[in-house]
């Protein structure tokens, strides 16, 4: 795990649902084939209303035209993200579009999991919500060992929740190389 | 101190005495379940995880229900089912149950139940949010990932934090024109969407007591819309006589202490209440059918996990003999032992596929189907600007289809009523 998380921020509003993360579509395409799962990258965020996808403004796609990888590196939402149905290509649609982590006030429990014992990204808490002060665009800097994240567009810092009880799953980079550094499997 | 029914089963499960709510346990589990679009990353990851030493951890805890997307020309999806096939030949799965067969059952909750899988006082997993389905028969349920699922599927172990309870108590026994789907959507709207996220929904009263196992599996399917981990309803002779007559004698009935320890309790009298919806787009959008009874319709549909069981259509049938529909409204029997049970199950004499037929329903095969949309030739998916009543679970924007279409979440006794009508219509007017 690095502690140093760089990026600009993607940002977007409460309740965001894995229907609007992934359209159950495109839940067809192989997960493991290199090629054909880059289409999880391209279709990442596509369902997000245009008016509410990149806010304050809104209009802002995720990703442009044929790309599967998104110049967002952070997503940063409100409370309940990922809620709805348990796919875990939500989490992995997000890191094949080049997400690294998401910064929301509160995760649907289901999608939090996928995404710490999957490895695929990091799902950080805030005690704050910070999709009103931060903007799509800015440049932000996650300190995971401080657990401070600082907006260099703004100059302005916040605290992150720390991970608690997964650190030490995240850390391992998600559940089964934490069981084999743990001897369990 | 006491302790909830919930972290009892958990504690059970884990092989401890006590545990404390918010602490990280691991948990045995007794039953794995998974279907034709998770199954196949589960299956993807778990070779790719244990390599050549991969082995299911015990195979008739193992369960496979393909389900979503059956009735389809999609070649994806189609490869999504061989997979699942090959798997089961090569592993020698016996509960996997196959499409194109007399096996094939459908809805994977609902066949769960069907095929004796909801054991009182078990722990079942499933790579399904809905999984939570099954907590109506006092065991403890909830839906995970596709790597959880696989590490299951090679430990039979999953981390679980030991989550707070929330109480949810009915009292009285329903009036003819409610439904277990109004009570869940009454809580929804109560506390919205994120109202129970990492918690446990637990339903009593006497209310839920009197309720059959179709419209408890109901309640607890939709507790995943609240963000719970699970919902359960204590096990009782209902549930005993349900569980014997799939030939479960092996079980363990738990009941939460009187002075077990709640987040919160909300009580509801159930003769105040009245039949409601969700309206578009989300399920936590509450209305009482009579407040936005008119609006214009082009669509109804009576399916999925949390409304497309016997009861449902019985309640629907009630409302629906002797009247024709005045939009197209499709009829998809959860699992195929539905689909016999329509067949069997008569009102005045006429069998319930009768009374659809005779109204103008259009009958679709076994399956999630349009809960979901899923591909472009999905039986009742909605599409363009279609305005949608649906007996179903979720209604994001293109849950069941088109982005642009709206979908309203009601029983089947008021979605019933809307079809006859055309608009959405208060049940109370036809019963």
């Amino acid at each position: 795990m690095e502690n140093i998380i760089k990026g600009k921020a993607f940002v977007l509003g409460d309740n965001i649902h894995t229907d609007q993360i992934i359209p159950a579509e495109h839940l067809v395409y192989s997960l493991t084939d290199e090629e054909e799962s880059k289409k999880y990258g391209h279709f990442a965020l596509s369902s997000v209303p245009i008016e509410k996808s990149g806010l304050p403004n809104g209009g802002i796609k995720f990703i442009e035209g044929d790309n599967y990888i998104s110049e967002y590196k952070i997503i940063i939402g409100g409370s309940n993200f990922g809620c709805g149905s348990s796919r875990e290509h939500a989490p992995f649609a997000l890191q094949k579009a080049g997400v690294l982590a998401i910064v929301a006030e509160s995760y649907a429990r289901i999608f939090y999991r996928n995404s710490v014992d999957g490895g695929f990204l990091v799902p950080l808490e805030t005690p704050e919500k910070l999709n009103n002060l931060v903007s799509t665009g800015d440049e932000i800097e996650i300190d995971l060992s401080t657990y401070f994240l600082t907006n260099k567009t703004t100059d302005k810092t916040y605290t992150l929740n720390n991970l608690g009880n997964v650190l030490p799953i995240v850390e391992a980079g998600g559940i089964f190389d934490y069981a084999r550094k743990n001897n369990m499997i | 101190m006491g302790m909830t029914i919930t972290e009892k089963i958990m504690a059970k499960s884990a092989g401890k005495k006590n545990i404390s709510i918010g602490e990280s346990i691991w948990l045995n589990v007794d039953t794995l379940m998974t279907h034709d679009v998770c199954g196949p990353p589960v299956i993807g990851i778990w070779k790719n995880e244990f390599g050549e030493k991969a082995k299911i951890w015990n195979k008739d805890k193992l369960v496979i229900f393909p389900d979503h997307y059956i009735f389809t020309a999609n070649k994806h999806a189609n490869r999504n089912v061989d997979i699942l096939r090959q798997f089961a030949k090569e592993n020698d799965v016996d509960n996997y149950y196959d499409v194109g067969t007399d096996r094939y059952k459908g809805v994977c909750h609902v066949a769960l139940a069907e095929e004796g899988y909801n054991v009182p006082g078990n722990v079942l997993i499933g790579t399904d949010s809905n999984t939570c389905t099954s907590g109506a028969f006092g065991m403890f349920a909830t839906g995970v990932g596709n790597t959880d699922g696989a590490f299951i599927m090679g430990t039979g172990k999953i981390w679980e934090k030991v989550p707070e309870s929330m109480k949810f108590t009915f009292n009285g026994e329903l009036p003819e024109y409610l439904t277990a789907k109004d009570l869940i959507l009454t809580i929804l709207g109560d506390i919205t969407t994120d109202g129970a996220t990492y918690r446990a929904m637990e339903f009593d009263g006497s209310g839920v007591f009197s309720l059959n196992m179709d419209e408890r599996m109901t309640l607890t399917n939709m507790a995943i819309e609240a963000g719970g981990m699970n919902g359960i309803i204590a096990a009782d002779s209902v549930t005993e006589e349900y569980v014997k007559s799939k030939g479960i004698t092996d079980y363990e009935i738990f009941n939460s202490d009187n002075d077990a320890i709640y987040h919160s309790k909300y009580n509801y009298d159930v003769s105040k209440l009245e039949p409601v919806v969700a309206k578009p787009h989300s399920p936590d959008n509450k209305d009482t059918v009579r407040n936005v009874a008119g609006t214009k319709l082009t669509k109804c549909y009576i399916g999925s996990c949390t409304g497309g069981k016997l009861s449902d259509f019985k309640m629907a049938a009630k409302i629906l003999i002797g009247n024709k529909v005045k939009i197209p409204t499709f009829i998809v029997p959860a699992s195929t032992q539905v689909a016999k049970e329509l067949a069997e199950e008569t009102i005045d004499g006429v069998s319930l596929i009768d009374i659809f037929k005779n109204s103008g329903c259009d009958i679709g095969q076994s399956s999630c189907a349009a809960c979901l949309g899923g591909p472009d030739d999905t039986f009742g998916r909605s599409v363009d600007k279609d305005v949608v009543i649906s007996t179903t679970n979720r209604n994001f924007p293109g849950r069941m289809g088109s982005k642009k279409s709206e979908v309203y979440l009601a029983s089947p006794l008021t979605v019933a009523a809307s079809a006859i009508n055309g608009v959405i219509t208060d049940p109370r007017d036809f019963l």
